[in-house]
């Protein structure tokens, strides 16, 4: 059987007033069905560009200007706005950051979570009705049958979230991208949305794409991970893998500035410098600037994504041509300033 | 709400007193003596005492207020100085004209207002977007005294399509309608233009929300996107706009009026000022207050059904 979704040379540009700049470049990658794949980076890395052009929702001056997106083995590159819309919403769900503005604020919940059942499964508003107050039941929400009646402004952040989670769900789709869902909720309230997309997960056997900075987040639910840094993927890996030995230095100062509560002796790790935009035209590795390990080829060449050992975990590094040749370790985000000692 | 009705018609009364005495007292201010105009030119000095002290105008102005505001609580606006006729009849004779005028007015500035905007918004920078973006600055910045009279001008005299003055058919008829025509779209130009500019940006504003994109993401055909979910969102500033406007609106009724020889509540504000018939300008005065007060509260009810999020509990 193939994989739920195939991403392959994924490369998507936007046309400003100046020029036309790259946002995510050659980007590859897979995804099983049941299983979670996290897209880590910072802000302006793609990962939010790329999620979104798997739903065909790339802002207007953006576009797929190479690559092909499968889902199932069916292309979805090219396909038009009215085959997409039959899509959207149905087979791919989005979810997305912030359940303040991302729910329609004049319409009720039930409206809202009825929609794609009416618009996709074409069900009658009785059946659309009690279908909603399942999945609100699902995800969570107590008393639904009164809170289909509610409007967003009367419901908690994490009850949005759940209804926003509802609503993605509806019709039951194959494929679930989350982009930083948890984002702008407090830390407990997150950990019980995580708990319901895990568990919704299983039920339905969907393949999530779960987009966000927080590794926090990624060691929690992720199957695999991978990151990215201004427009490209920089390593792959199984989420363990990642984690105990992490490949690229960039990887690694992500996983460097991740606090530690138990360790009080811990000092703050900070990548120094910051995301270049995406107009700026870097030569060679696209990190070499703020990498602490810079080398000479870097500044010249850049680097290709090299496969690591085993299936679907690759790093984007010289380093790593380096080490495989001669054989050395480099220590786990060694090589960053401690900026906040002394 | 129902307490809330009550407490804005509370606010009305006292709004209501507070204009009265204003205008009572600018009337009695301004130069012009109701009992010379009365009496004519010819009018010796006992003819106008016997004038004034027929009117009460020689008693002192505050026990002239008093005596007012009693009459009207029992619903007696006065006479007017100029032919004897009660206020209140008069007003009531002329108030329909102006309120087939200024409602059709709004009809046609919310219509040609909204459509202007929203195809502004969705065909953005296009050539479509720029005429009606002309047409918005150039909307309000005509004044309607010559507009009307350029509409008469073409429509009325040159083309002959439309009479050129009146209102006296009833709006349900074809010559009715024909008569509102022209007065309708001179005084709605201005709060059409505003409408347009004002739902453009709105409108504009909500296609860029998150829920917007929520919507496309759960496969909402586009036309539903704009006309249903985008649509009631932009709606609500746009009703804020319409509110205002319809006070200027009124205030409009006087020129055009004047402009169209409409028998209106307008003309017969302007008439009594001339004349210094201060019942009818004072009754006309508060009429228009009350009418703009209330407009005002029924837009905050109209609030409340577009925006869940609004209430006055």
């Amino acid at each position: 059987m193939g994989n739920l979704l195939e991403v392959n040379d994924l490369t998507i540009k936007f046309r400003t007033a100046k020029a036309t700049s790259t946002a995510v470049r050659n980007v590859s990658f897979s995804l099983e069905a049941g299983e979670t794949l996290c897209i880590v980076g910072e802000s302006g890395s793609g990962k939010s560009i790329t999620s979104l052009s798997l739903m065909g929702l790339l802002p207007e001056n953006g576009e797929v200007s190479n690559g092909s997106i499968r889902l199932n083995g069916e292309e979805l590159v090219g396909k038009t706005e009215e085959e997409l819309r039959k899509i959207r919403g149905n087979e791919i769900s989005m979810i997305f950051q912030e359940p303040m503005t991302a729910l329609n604020p004049v319409f009720t919940v039930g409206y809202q979570i009825q929609e794609p059942l009416r618009i996709h499964k074409r069900m009658s508003k009785q059946e659309a009705t009690v279908k909603s107050v399942e999945l609100l039941k699902q995800v969570g929400i107590p008393n639904p049958k009164e809170k289909i009646h509610q409007y967003p402004h009367e419901l908690s952040g994490g009850m949005r979230q759940r209804v926003m989670i509802a609503m993605a769900l509806a019709c039951e789709p194959s494929l679930l991208i989350a982009d930083e869902p948890t984002t702008a909720l407090d830390v407990t309230i997150q950990a019980q949305i995580l708990d319901i997309m895990d568990d919704l997960k299983e039920e339905f056997g969907m393949g999530v794409v779960f987009v966000t900075h927080d590794m926090g987040v990624v060691a929690e639910i992720a199957d695999r991970v991978m990151v990215m840094y201004a427009g490209d993927v920089i390593e792959v890996n199984d989420v363990q893998t990642l984690f105990e030995d992490p490949k690229h230095p960039y990887t690694k100062g992500l996983l460097g500035a991740v606090p530690n509560v138990d360790d009080e002796t811990q000092e703050m790790k900070v990548i120094p410098g910051s995301m270049p935009s995406m107009e700026d035209d870097i030569p060679g590795c696209r990190f070499h600037p703020r990498c602490p390990m810079a080398m000479d080829i870097c500044k010249e060449k850049k680097p290709a994504l090299i496969d690591v050992g085993k299936e679907n975990a690759a790093v984007r590094c010289w380093l790593q041509e380096v080490d495989t040749n001669a054989d050395t370790t480099i220590a786990a985000s060694g090589g960053f300033e401690n900026v906040l000692s002394d | 709400m129902i307490s809330f009705i009550i407490r804005r018609m509370g606010q009305l009364v006292l709004l209501l007193l507070g204009i009265s005495f204003i205008v009572f007292m600018s009337m009695h201010i301004a130069p012009g003596d109701p009992a010379t105009i009365i009496g004519g030119p010819t009018a010796k000095e006992s003819d106008l005492e016997a004038i004034r002290e027929d009117l009460g105008l020689n008693k002192p102005v505050f026990v002239q207020y008093v005596d007012y505001l009693k009459g009207i609580l029992q619903g007696d606006f006065g006479y007017s100085y100029q032919n004897s006729q009660p206020v209140g009849e008069a007003i009531a004779t002329r108030l329909p004209n102006t309120i087939k005028l200024a409602v059709s007015s709004m009809i046609v500035a919310i219509i040609i207002g909204l459509i202007a905007g929203m195809i502004s918004a969705m065909k953005q920078n296009s050539w479509l977007d720029v005429t009606s973006t002309t047409f918005a600055l150039v909307g309000v910045s005509i004044p309607n005294f010559w507009l009307g009279a350029m509409l008469i001008l073409v429509f009325a005299v040159n083309l002959q399509w439309l009479p050129v003055s009146g209102l006296s058919e009833p709006f349900y008829t074809m010559d009715g309608m024909k008569q509102l025509v022209l007065p309708s779209i001179t005084l709605g130009t201005a709060s059409a233009a505003i409408i347009a500019r004002m739902s453009r940006s709105s409108m504009l504003e909500v296609v860029k929300s998150d829920y917007i994109r929520t919507a496309k993401a759960k496969g909402v055909k586009h036309k539903t996107v704009i006309w249903v979910h985008a649509l009631r969102n932009a709606l609500i500033p746009v009703i804020t706009v319409v509110g205002i406007n319809f006070g200027a609106l009124l205030g409009g009724t006087i020129i055009t009026e004047q402009v169209f020889a409409i028998n209106g509540i307008g003309r017969l504000m302007i008439d009594a000022i001339a004349a210094r018939d201060f019942p009818m300008v004072q009754a006309t005065v508060l009429l228009v207050a009350s009418i703009f007060v209330i407009i005002n509260l029924i837009v905050d009810i109209i609030y409340v059904k577009v925006d869940p999020r609004i209430s006055y509990e």
